[in-house]
């Protein structure tokens, strides 16, 4: 028999997780789903996020949201210098996005050996006060730093939403991913529009990577656990629907809490892929339908 | 006083000729159609003013409001923004965006910005039913109405010069007519000058003051009148039917 | 060339190898020389799929463990000889490529990418949950001290090795000549015009999916028994997955030679540099070395070399 007050928890706890899955989805859901960029290396973007908010926090003393906000912009440049390269060198030539993919997985690759260079192969972890404390959900025991990064994802996935659906750039993301050269005709410069969104992608990675810290202590090598899980919730999400995208995260998420509870937690990570395969191979437009 | 002038244009496909040595002018304050059936090189005169296609030779010059521009090398963002829209064949609308949406993308350049609340409310009041349909998805509407939305994000563009790439392509033959009177009104109100590619030829003729045929991508008969291209023997037989 | 002829230039090349290891009596010889035969053997099966096609597999480490695991299993039961498990290896590898390939194949290539890469982690989830084959804490298994013939059992698996690598490069260059080649190029270069010619493109990549699957299951059949003892982190090593990439992409990706040159160029550089620099490096160095390559010069070392013939 099976506690139903056990299954609540994991239920809850999942709900967390997937939530701040969709923080780590979000950027390949606007690179992937939107831009059509198969930017690979955004967990490992993301790894490093957590490492420069490591440095931040333990040099300085800051809250490691803080740190995740204040290191935006060095993200932000980071991702149109990548975006600038792989249009240079693979969209323009009009290159299949193969060679692309592969340019992708070298740099993931190379952050992640990068960082073992820098910061060794251990695992680090961040101080704020709320790591350690617990709150009262629906009669459940929700640790704080599970909550804290849901509700910062949250923030930042519905902020991102409202940009793209109110402002004329935001427009603009959504329409480079329609037609781009009905985009040119109208005078605005794709290469210029993807740049921007692809910067905005990539400084998403600070933040979800402030969170990934808080969450658990971090080394180099855990990004590669996230690709098939971010990856997953976009293509369930019906590839750059950001709310498909949180969807499909949280499902991910509670599924995989259930079977760390009541089975054994080393099969997490296949989870994604149990989902992953099936929705390629008979339902690929997404468990949603695609509208933004 | 907005005009173009094409001389001695090549435009290839890779290696396949598309169009050789084509001239033609379109004067200020004309509508102009460009008559051909299809794949004779009508889109691809468009696309290479439109600087989508950069021309193999030959050149380009627009004369927007008494300065001149040479088109031919200059990026499509340059060409929009010296005050040349094109309503592409096919529309390209985007599908997943509202009707407002779109038009407010076409008011990306800075005089168009500007201008962009007395252009909406032109459009709305040019195409009532778009006013009607205003939150609605672009991909949703039938073709006529997308057609209209095509032309009313064209005009947000704030043009001089305006390319219409077969407007009645995919429409019924009454919606046709309704189109191309249509183009006839939104021409005089904002004074613009139109160059319009169409391979429906009774219908562009009731609007254009003159026209060009174009055949493999060459200029064969060129008519300085509509009657003068209506009593054309060539074109009776072998467009019209006659 | 003819294939027989070529097939022949071949095996002189493995008796010769086999005349001269009587001479060696260092076992380290075999050691490396096995790495590198192990690199050329991933490397050309990788290309098959991936170079010839343009469907680029980021999961050769699932594909090379698979082969390893099911000889650990196998071994374990019964005491087979390292050719037996090779075939064992190959067919679970090529059974894995087979429904990975109806799976995602009707897809853009992407997502078979993608299918690929999160293939890795689940396998490994699998291998560590997975007790019989020694689970998270690894397996050991005994090598014998001598091969069938005598020598040091390291020398045997550099023969079956060494017959295994030169028989897929000769499947490579077979197929490259062949119209299962030219199929797969025209996918390569543009699959929608493919598609309407009439080459049977899913047909064919699930053809060469599950042709490296195999060899990749067979290449790591012999491993546990080199080894001596396999545990999932470093039988799924990220460094697999990224040489079995970065070799081909380096040596040239178009033709059979390519894979060759790469692996033995990429294996070559990161034995010498091991000695200097820590294998951190040493693996940014190949990172670098591939992006650079892609970047910069997406014919590989044949593609510089066939240009730089062309100038003169």
């Amino acid at each position: 028999m099976v506690d139903p007050l056990a299954v609540l928890n994991a239920v809850v706890a999942g709900v967390m997780l997937g939530g701040f899955y969709a923080a780590v989805a979000l950027g390949i859901a606007i690179a992937f789903g939107m831009l059509d960029v198969p930017n690979l290396s955004h967990p490992a973007f993301v790894v490093a996020g957590a490492f420069a908010t490591w440095q931040l926090n333990s040099r300085l003393g800051l809250d490691p949201v803080v740190a995740g906000v204040l290191l935006t912009p060095v993200f932000y440049g980071l991702g149109v210098v990548v975006y600038r390269l792989y249009h240079v060198c693979f969209e323009r030539r009009g290159e299949t996005a193969l060679q692309g993919l592969a340019f992708f997985f070298g740099l993931l690759f190379i952050t992640e050996v990068a960082l073992v260079m820098i910061a060794g192969a251990d695992y680090r972890s961040v101080v704020a006060p709320y790591i350690g404390s617990s709150r009262e959900i629906l009669g459940v025991t929700v640790p704080n730093r599970m909550l804290v990064p849901f509700v910062v994802s949250i923030v930042m996935i519905a902020t991102l939403h409202q940009f793209l659906l109110r402002t004329f750039t935001g427009r603009a993301i959504q329409a480079v991913a329609q037609d781009q050269t009905a985009l040119r005709l109208m005078g605005i410069g794709p290469t210029r529009i993807k740049a921007f969104a692809f910067g905005v992608a990539t400084a998403t990675a600070s933040i979800a990577g402030a969170l990934l810290i808080i969450i658990e202590p971090v080394e180099p090598s855990v990004g590669r656990d996230f690709i098939g899980r971010a990856f997953a919730a976009v293509v369930l999400g019906g590839m750059g629907s950001f709310w498909g995208m949180l969807f499909a995260s949280i499902i991910l998420g509670i599924t995989e809490s259930l079977v760390s509870d009541m089975w054994n937690p080393s099969w997490a990570p296949a989870i994604a892929f149990g989902f992953l395969l099936p929705t390629l191979a008979f339902r690929s437009s997404g468990l949603l339908g695609r509208r933004l | 006083m907005s005009s173009l002038a094409i001389t001695g244009l090549s435009a290839a496909y890779g290696k396949v000729r598309v169009i050789s040595g084509l001239s033609m002018e379109v004067r200020s304050g004309e509508t102009v159609a460009l008559l051909g059936t299809n794949g004779n090189g009508k889109s691809t005169v468009m696309r290479c003013i439109m600087g989508l296609l950069t021309p193999v030779a030959g050149s380009i010059v627009a004369t927007i409001d008494g300065t001149s521009h040479e088109l031919a090398g200059r990026t499509t963002e340059e060409i929009v923004s010296l005050g040349i829209a094109l309503v592409p064949e096919g529309r390209r609308l985007f599908p997943r965006l509202t009707v407002e949406e779109n038009l407010t993308l076409g008011a990306a350049r800075r005089l168009a910005r500007k201008v962009l609340p007395r252009n909406m409310e032109f459009c709305y009041e040019a195409f009532p039913r778009l006013k009607e349909r205003r939150g609605q998805l672009a991909g949703s509407m039938s073709g006529g109405e997308q057609q209209m939305l095509a032309l009313g994000r064209a005009l947000m563009t704030e043009p001089r010069i305006l390319l219409i790439d077969e407007p009645s392509v995919g429409l019924a033959p009454l919606l046709v007519k309704r189109t191309i009177e249509k183009i006839k009104e939104l021409k005089d109100e904002r004074q613009l000058t139109v160059l319009m590619a169409e391979q429906n030829f009774h219908q562009a003729l009731t609007i254009a003051d003159r026209g060009y045929v174009i055949v493999h991508g060459e200029i064969v008969f060129a008519g300085n009148s509509a009657d003068e291209l209506n009593d054309n023997e060539l074109i009776q037989r072998f467009y019209m039917g006659l | 060339m003819s294939n027989w002829r070529f097939c022949l230039l071949l095996a002189t090349l493995v008796v010769a190898f086999w005349l001269a290891g009587r001479l060696v009596t260092n076992e380290y010889v075999f050691f490396t020389g096995y790495a590198v035969l192990q690199y050329i053997l991933l490397a050309t099966a990788w290309n098959l799929l991936g170079g010839y096609a343009g469907y680029i597999n980021f999961g050769s480490a699932a594909f090379f463990a698979l082969g390893a695991y099911v000889s650990v299993a196998l071994n374990k039961l019964v005491e087979l000889p390292v050719p037996v498990l090779i075939l064992a290896g190959g067919v679970s590898s090529g059974t894995l490529g087979l429904v990975m390939g109806y799976l995602t194949l009707k897809l853009r290539g992407v997502f078979f990418s993608i299918a690929t890469l999160a293939l890795a982690i689940v396998f490994q989830a699998v291998i560590t949950n997975w007790e019989f084959v020694g689970g998270s804490s690894g397996a050991y298994v005994i090598r014998p001290a001598n091969g069938p013939w005598g020598g040091p059992y390291v020398e045997y698996l550099f023969y079956v090795m060494l017959i295994l690598a030169c028989a897929a490069v000769a499947l490579a260059r077979g197929i490259e000549r062949s119209a299962i080649g030219y199929g797969l190029a025209a996918i390569r270069d543009d699959e929608v015009a493919a598609e309407i010619s009439g080459v049977p493109t899913l047909k064919l990549k699930v053809l060469a999916t599950v042709l490296s699957g195999t060899l990749m299951g067979m290449a790591g059949a012999p491993l546990p028994f080199y080894v001596a003892y396999l545990d999932p982190p470093s039988a799924f090593n990220l460094s697999y997955a990224v040489n079995t990439i970065a070799m081909p992409l380096v040596g040239g990706t178009r033709t059979w030679i390519g894979p060759v040159i790469g692996a033995i160029l990429l294996d070559g550089v990161q034995e010498a540099a091991m000695v200097t620099i820590s294998s951190a490096s040493n693996l940014l160095l190949v990172g670098l070395l591939m992006v650079a390559f892609i970047t910069l010069a997406p014919n590989g070392i044949v593609g510089l070399v066939q240009s730089a013939r062309r100038r003169k």
